[in-house]
C-alpha cells in the first residue's frame, strides 16, 4: 500500500519537474558527460541564464498561442 | 505499422471482440448527447448530453480517423529517428517523453482564444457552436496540427514560413509571411481589448491585475539571482502571491484606494500599450519567463477545476439551442448570419492557424517518434476543443437575458438597466432591470452591462458553475477568479506576441539597413517594438472609441485573420501531401483546406461587399458618411466626431480585410501552380525532407503503451544494462 502511495507521490514529482522544466539541466550535464566524462558542464546557474538568454535572441522558442 | 500488422495474433482478435463493444458503446453515448442536443425543443438541457456528445466524438475521432491518418496516411514510421534524437543537444533538441511534451504542447496552444470566441458565437444559441467545436477540431483542426507537426519533424523542426518557402516558393512564402505578421497584429489588438473590456471600472480587477507585475519580477529575480532553476518552488510561491492579490482585491475595491484603480477604457489603453512595450524590451527573465510559468500553471490548475466544476454540477443550458440571430444576421454581438460568421467567431477550439506556428516551432525538436504525432497534434488539439466546448457550457448556463445585456454595445441597448432591461426582452429574452441590477452586485462590479469581449461573460458563467460548489458567498470571489486568469494569460500574450513581431520586422528591415538584424542592437529593438505596440496600440484604441461597438467591428476581422492563417497551414500540408507522394490522401487537408477558404473568403466578402451597413464595412462608411455630407448624427453615434471615427474605423478594417484575403488568394495559388506542376512533372519539384536515419529509443505511440510496447522498452532497457 505503502509502495504505491511513493510511487505516485514520485510520478507527480517526475512530471511536474519535466514540465517546468526543472529537470532539464540534469539532463544537459547527463548529455554531455555521456559524450565525454571529463567534460567541463556549466554551473546551474550559468546554464539556467544561458537558457532563458536565448529566448531572448529568438523570441519564437516558447511562443504561446492566443 | 508493420510490426502491429505482423503481429495479428489471435490475443489481439480476442481483444478485439471486447474491443467493439467498448467502442460500440463510446458511439452510443456520444450519439445520445447529440440527438438530445438536437432534438430538445423548448425544455432546458442539462450541459451533461453536451459533455457526452463531445467527448463520445473525440474519442472515436482520436481512436479511428487519427490512427488512420497517423498509420496509413502519413505513414509515420516508428524506426526513423526525429530530430530529437539525431540533433540532441540538451538543450531545445531533447527527446522529450510523450506525456510531458503533451502537457507542454497542450499549455502552448491553449490560450484565451478558446475561451473567448465560443462564448461570443452563444448568441447564435448553443447547438451551431458546439457542432463546430466539435466536428471542426476531428476533421480540420486536430488534423491541421498533426499533419503540420509530422512534416515539420520530418524536416528538423522548421517552421511554416520557412515550410511555405522552401515547398511552395519565394511568392507564396512572403504573402505568407506578411500574413502571419498582420494577424499578429489584430491578435494583440483584439486580445488586449477584451482585457480592456473586463478591467475598465473594476477596481478589484485593476489591483489584482497589476500586481501580477511585482509578483512577476520577484519571481524573475528568485530563479535568476537566488535559487536559478526552481520552477515549481517560485511558482508556488507566485500562485500563493496571486491568490492573495485577489482576495485583497476586494479590500481595495472597498477602500479609499479604489478611486486609483477604477480606470477609465481609455486610460487603461496607455497602460497597456506602455506595459507591452516596456515587457517586451525588458530581458526575457524579468518579466516574461516567470509570467509564463505563473499564466501556465494558472491555465492547467483553472481549467482542471472548471472541468470538474461541469462534470460534478452538470449545469443546465438556459440558451436556446439557436436564436433567432443565427438566421437573421442582426445579432448584437457580431453581425452576420450564421453561416459564415459562427465559423470565423469560433476559431480556437475548432480550427486555429495560430497552432501551426506552435506544432512547427518547440514541439517537433522535442518528439521522440514520429507515430507520437497523434498523441501530441491531434491529442492537445482535442483538448483545447473540451476547453472551448466548457465556455460553450459557461455562456449558456447564464441567463440569456444578462448575456445579451452583457454582450451588446453600449449604443444599443443604453446604459441604464431599465433601457436595457427594455431593449434585450423586446428581443425576446426578458430580464428585469432589478435582476440585472442584481446580477452585477453579486459580484461586485458597478454594472455588468456591455462588458463585451467575453471575458466577463465567461467570468459570470464560470461563477455561476463554481458557486453551486462552493456556495453564493464565493460567486465574487470566482467571478474576479475567472477574470484575472484570462487576463493573465493575455498580458503574456501580448509580451510574447510583440516580441514575435518584432523579431519578423526586425529580420525584415535588416534587408533595408543592415544594424536591424542584430537582434540586440538597442535603437532597433527599441524602434522595432515602438512599431509593434504602435500597431496593436492603435486597433486597441480605435476599438475602445468605436461608437459602434469594438468587439462588434474587430472582432470578425479577428476572426477572418486567423481562419486565413489556418488556410495557409493546410495549403503547406496539402502541398507537402501532394509532393510527398500521397496524392490520393490529399483530400485529408485538402476538404478541411476547401471548407475553410470557403468561409473564410465568403466573411471577407461579405464584410468588404455586403449591402447590409452592419456586415459590409464599405457600406457601412458610406451611410455614414453620406449622413455627414447631409449633416446628419445617425445612432448610435451621438456627434459629428463619432461619425468620422465611424468612417475612417470602417476604411481601414475594409481595406484590411480586403489585403488578407488576397494574400491568402496569393499563396493559395501559388500552391495550386506547384501541386499541377508537381502532378505533370514530378520530376521538377524538390522536396527537403531529412534523410532517413534508424531511430535507436524505444518509446510507446499512444498515451498508454501497448502490451508489445511495455516488452519492447524492458527490452531496451536490459539490453542497455548489458551492453
Amino acid at each position: 500500500m505503502r509502495s504505491v502511495l511513493v510511487r505516485v507521490v514520485e510520478g507527480v514529482r517526475w512530471y511536474v519537474r519535466e514540465l517546468t522544466g526543472e529537470s532539464t539541466y540534469d539532463r544537459y550535464v547527463a548529455h554531455v558527460r555521456a559524450h565525454d566524462p571529463d567534460a567541463r558542464v556549466p554551473s546551474r546557474r550559468e546554464f539556467e541564464r544561458l537558457r532563458t538568454d536565448r529566448q531572448d535572441a529568438d523570441p519564437r522558442q516558447g511562443f504561446r498561442c492566443c | 505499422m508493420r510490426t502491429a500488422n505482423a503481429q495479428n495474433s489471435p490475443r489481439t482478435s480476442r481483444a478485439s471482440a471486447r474491443t467493439v463493444i467498448v467502442w460500440t458503446i463510446v458511439a452510443l453515448v456520444g450519439a445520445a448527447g447529440w440527438a438530445v442536443l438536437a432534438l430538445a425543443r423548448g425544455e432546458e438541457v442539462s450541459a451533461a448530453w453536451m459533455v457526452a456528445a463531445a467527448l463520445g466524438s473525440y474519442a472515436i475521432g482520436y481512436r479511428f480517423y487519427a490512427k488512420f491518418i497517423q498509420y496509413k496516411v502519413l505513414k509515420a514510421d516508428r524506426t526513423r529517428a526525429t530530430p530529437a534524437e539525431r540533433l540532441d543537444n540538451g538543450i531545445d533538441f531533447q527527446p522529450t517523453d510523450r506525456r510531458v511534451l503533451l502537457g507542454h504542447h497542450f499549455a502552448a496552444i491553449a490560450g484565451a482564444g478558446p475561451l473567448v470566441g465560443p462564448v461570443l458565437a452563444a448568441q447564435m444559441g448553443y447547438l451551431p457552436g458546439t457542432i463546430w467545436i466539435v466536428a471542426g477540431v476531428i476533421f480540420a483542426g486536430a488534423v491541421q496540427d498533426m499533419v503540420v507537426l509530422f512534416f515539420s519533424t520530418r524536416r528538423d523542426g522548421r517552421s511554416l514560413g520557412q515550410m511555405a518557402r522552401e515547398e511552395i516558393g519565394p511568392v507564396g512564402g512572403a504573402a505568407a509571411l506578411l500574413a502571419a505578421f498582420a494577424i499578429m497584429i489584430i491578435l494583440l489588438g483584439v486580445l488586449s481589448l477584451v482585457v480592456v473590456n473586463a478591467l475598465a471600472e473594476s477596481p478589484w480587477g485593476t489591483f489584482s491585475i497589476a500586481m501580477t507585475i511585482p509578483i512577476a519580477l520577484f519571481m524573475g529575480f528568485y530563479l535568476r539571482v537566488l535559487r536559478p532553476g526552481r520552477v515549481t518552488e517560485v511558482s508556488l510561491i507566485g500562485v500563493a502571491l496571486l491568490l492573495f492579490a485577489l482576495v485583497s482585491g476586494r479590500w481595495v475595491a472597498e477602500s479609499s484606494w479604489a478611486d486609483a484603480f477604477t480606470l477609465a477604457p481609455s486610460t487603461l489603453v496607455i497602460w497597456l500599450v506602455a506595459y507591452g512595450f516596456v515587457a517586451s524590451i525588458l530581458p526575457v527573465w524579468m518579466l516574461l519567463a516567470p509570467r509564463d510559468y505563473l499564466s501556465t500553471f494558472m491555465k492547467i490548475g483553472t481549467i482542471g477545476l472548471l472541468a470538474l466544476g461541469v462534470v460534478f454540477t452538470l449545469p443546465t443550458l438556459r440558451m436556446p439551442a439557436v436564436t433567432d440571430f443565427a438566421t437573421r444576421g442582426d445579432g448584437p454581438v457580431f453581425s452576420g448570419a450564421l453561416f459564415p460568421f459562427v465559423f470565423i467567431t469560433i476559431a480556437c477550439g475548432a480550427l486555429s492557424g495560430f497552432h501551426a506556428l506552435i506544432s512547427s516551432g518547440t514541439t517537433p525538436k522535442m518528439i521522440q517518434k514520429e507515430t507520437q504525432v497523434r498523441l501530441i497534434g491531434y491529442g492537445s488539439m482535442l483538448m483545447e476543443s473540451s476547453v472551448a466546448v466548457m465556455a460553450l457550457i459557461a455562456a449558456s448556463v447564464i441567463d440569456p437575458g444578462l448575456y445579451f445585456a452583457m454582450n451588446a454595445p453600449a449604443g444599443v441597448i443604453g446604459d441604464t438597466v431599465q433601457s436595457a432591461s427594455q431593449v434585450v426582452t423586446g428581443w425576446g429574452y426578458s430580464i428585469s432591470p432589478d435582476a440585472l441590477a442584481e446580477a452585477a452586485r453579486q459580484v461586485e462590479e458597478a454594472s455588468l452591462l456591455s462588458r463585451t469581449g467575453g471575458a466577463p461573460t465567461l467570468a459570470v458563467g464560470v461563477s455561476e458553475i463554481f458557486a453551486q460548489v462552493t456556495g453564493d458567498g464565493m460567486r465574487a470571489f470566482w467571478y474576479h477568479f475567472a477574470i484575472m486568469f484570462e487576463a493573465l494569460f493575455i498580458l503574456t500574450a501580448l509580451d510574447a506576441g510583440t516580441r514575435v513581431g518584432r523579431f519578423m520586422l526586425q529580420d525584415t528591415l535588416g534587408n533595408v539597413y543592415r544594424p536591424f538584424r542584430n537582434i540586440s542592437w538597442k535603437p532597433g529593438l527599441v524602434i522595432t517594438s515602438g512599431i509593434v505596440c504602435g500597431l496593436w496600440g492603435y486597433f486597441l484604441w480605435v476599438g475602445v472609441h468605436e461608437p459602434l461597438g469594438g468587439i462588434n467591428q474587430l472582432f470578425p476581422v479577428f476572426g477572418i485573420s486567423n481562419q486565413l492563417l489556418a488556410a495557409v497551414a493546410l495549403t503547406v500540408s496539402t502541398t507537402l501531401l501532394v509532393k510527398s507522394g500521397r496524392l490520393k490522401w490529399a483530400w485529408i487537408t485538402g476538404v478541411p483546406l476547401a471548407w475553410d477558404v470557403t468561409v473564410t473568403l465568403t466573411a471577407s466578402w461579405q464584410k468588404v461587399f455586403s449591402g447590409d451597413p452592419r456586415v459590409g464595412f464599405f457600406k457601412q462608411r458610406q451611410v455614414y458618411q453620406d449622413a455627414i455630407d447631409r449633416g446628419e448624427v445617425i445612432a448610435p453615434a451621438k456627434t459629428m466626431d463619432d461619425m468620422r471615427t465611424v468612417v475612417t474605423n470602417s476604411t481601414v478594417d475594409g481595406v484590411l480585410t480586403a489585403v488578407l484575403a488576397l494574400l491568402i488568394v496569393i499563396v493559395l495559388a501559388d500552391a495550386i501552380r506547384v501541386c499541377v506542376r508537381h502532378v505533370r512533372r514530378p520530376s521538377l519539384s524538390t522536396l527537403s525532407e531529412a534523410p532517413y536515419v534508424e531511430s535507436k529509443l524505444v518509446a510507446p505511440d499512444g498515451l498508454f503503451p501497448t502490451q508489445e510496447e511495455k516488452e519492447a522498452e524492458r527490452d531496451a532497457v536490459r539490453a542497455g544494462q548489458s551492453g
